[in-house]
């Protein structure tokens, strides 16, 4: 058996496959970053040829791409509602889910249904009505749409967070509290720290979805601040033809940091995928 | 202790149950009642029976965004999950530089949808410029775009998932199965599949939902053209509430019924599959 676990483990043909594959794979973003240092006329005529000295403009891209999308701007204000809110919904949803999964009643069970079926609701079945909640309530700027986030985000959360606490035994807290803590104290300083390994897979989930948002953002707080994904769409225009060069620069400015943040946390993020889809 | 627990009701769960009732079910229950309704600033609605739901099962936009949206679905569930699981099979063999070649598949889903439309706008109008052609000149070109990007981004995604559950299946059961004669095509038909069994049901769920949802790739990468022929129902119904004022109620009846579609779509295929389960 052994022999043939090594055998297998060198298998040249799977893995030259596994390289090609791997090679296609990367080769998008390497497009991408090659066409960002060409001239903005001659990225959409030759795509897959390598700067010259001819097409080669240096920064130039990065430099007008910045200033036509305010991109630092817009990145700071990304990086503001993604922390925001995922910080809010960590720690909120973790204290919605504990107690529905812990009190027992009508009303408890009657809520975690509730989250559970907002899952498979589409975003756009309370697209038009959650924007006018949100100006109504004056949630549409950057601090409120936090809140939005966590009342729409709260419902994969809360549903992981309750698989998770069902599986933590009673009698830790039966214990502490017997020892005089009240359920305050008892989940801030016994249950939270266990929910850990689950806080992380519900913040890198939430993470990945929030970052990349486009449409919520784009309708509660508008174009007068521009998230990342917004900021790029917007160089689109609504007449005339895309600056290529500008365009370029910007998805290489949008792609780079995640790509760091994944290499970073690599795997937490391939845990907490796992983890959500097995508990999804 | 739950009894304790029961008094803080309002201290666990208040800013959760807030956010969740202004940012979903608020706006979902008005959803449903607008959607019989003709209005422009919901204040101003007029009762209108089931009007708005005759109209969106005669307009062309949407039986064309219906049609071109469950075309894309099959042919990218079909292509995103087969292609994962023979990645999967691949990296459950031991072979040398696994967590690299997963760290670069799974890669693409972490970039948002504006910024994947972006990345393939460029490469495959790249590729049909040597045709004479462009994205926006035939529907087909669109529709294979879509399916392209949406496995770009999703195979990782799949692939992680059914590694996890290729896992999971006992190798003593894969002996036990060689042993009794069964070729490698047998054992994972008879053997390994029945097991994997809860990752598919999850895989599918994903990639049916996503398929259903998609808009940001959509808006990127064609927008629709040429003429609203590659767009797809989310986008559809975007256009017809920020589109066409005064329509904004077909708009609403519109997403009722998406949103009954993919939730009646997603609980067949979960009841359909978690049949199929079996325990090892």
């Amino acid at each position: 058996m052994a022999k043939a676990a090594r055998a297998e483990g060198n298998h040249p043909v799977v893995f030259t496959v596994l390289v090609i594959l791997a090679a296609l794979f990367i080769s998008p973003i390497l497009i991408v970053f090659m066409n960002s240092f060409k001239g903005r006329f001659y990225i959409s005529d030759t795509p897959f040829e390598l700067p010259n000295s001819e097409t080669f403009v240096g920064l130039t891209n990065y430099t007008s791409g910045v200033a036509k999308t305010g991109f630092f701007q817009a990145f700071g204000l990304s990086l503001f509602i993604t922390v925001g809110s995922v910080a809010v919904i960590v720690l909120f949803t973790a204290m919605t889910a504990y107690y529905i999964t812990r009190v027992k009643n009508g009303l408890t069970s009657a809520l975690y249904y509730m989250f559970t079926f907002s899952m498979i609701v589409p975003f756009q079945m309370v697209m038009f009505t959650m924007t006018k909640t949100a100006n109504v309530l004056n949630l549409d700027n950057p601090v409120g749409i936090i809140f939005i986030y966590l009342g729409f985000g709260s419902g994969l959360s809360v549903f992981l967070y309750s698989g998770f606490v069902k599986s933590i035994p009673l009698e830790i807290e039966e214990a502490v509290m017997i020892d005089g803590y009240n359920p305050i104290q008892s989940f801030f300083k016994v249950i939270l720290p266990l929910l850990k390994p689950i806080a992380i897979t519900v913040a890198i989930l939430n993470v990945m979805w929030i970052w990349n948002d486009y449409l919520l953002p784009l309708l509660v707080i508008g174009s007068e601040y521009k998230t990342v994904p917004i900021a790029i769409q917007y160089l689109k225009g609504g007449y005339g033809s895309i600056d290529m060069g500008a365009m370029m620069a910007m998805l290489v400015l949008a792609i780079v940091p995640i790509i760091i943040f994944y290499l970073l946390c690599q795997r937490y993020i391939i845990e907490g995928v796992v983890a959500g889809a097995v508990k999804g | 202790m739950q009894k304790q627990l029961k008094k803080y009701f309002l201290f666990f769960t208040i800013p959760t149950l807030l956010a969740f009732a202004i940012a979903f079910v608020i706006p979902f229950l008005l959803g449903i009642f607008l959607s019989f309704t003709q209005f422009t600033t919901v204040t101003n609605a007029i009762w209108v029976g089931f009007a708005n739901y005759a109209y969106v099962f005669t307009d062309p936009d949407f039986l064309q965004a219906l049609w071109f949206t469950a075309a894309f679905a099959v042919v990218s569930v079909i292509t995103i999950n087969l292609i994962a699981f023979l990645f999967a099979l691949m990296l459950t063999r031991g072979i040398r530089g696994t967590n690299v070649f997963r760290t670069i598949f799974f890669m693409p889903n972490l970039i948002g949808g504006i910024v994947l439309g972006y990345i393939w706008q460029l490469i495959l109008n790249g590729i049909l410029y040597r045709f004479d052609a462009t994205l926006t000149v035939s529907p087909v070109y669109g529709f294979w775009g879509l399916v392209i990007l949406m496995n770009w981004q999703l195979i990782g995604y799949m692939m992680v998932i059914y590694i996890a559950g290729l896992q999971n299946v006992p190798r003593d059961l894969i002996e036990a199965a060689g042993i009794d004669g069964a070729n490698r095509l047998q054992t994972l038909r008879n053997v390994t599949l029945p097991l994997v069994m809860p990752s598919v049901t999850i895989c599918l769920f994903l990639t049916i939902s996503n398929s259903f949802k998609l808009f940001d790739q959509n808006l990127a990468l064609t927008a629709g053209a040429p003429s609203k022929k590659t767009t797809m129902l989310a986008l559809d119904i975007y256009n017809t509430f920020y589109g066409k004022s005064g329509w904004e109620g077909v708009g609403q009846a519109k997403a009722v019924v998406f949103f009954l579609m993919v939730g009646l779509i997603v609980l067949a295929q979960l009841l359909i599959t978690r049949r199929r389960e079996v325990e090892s």
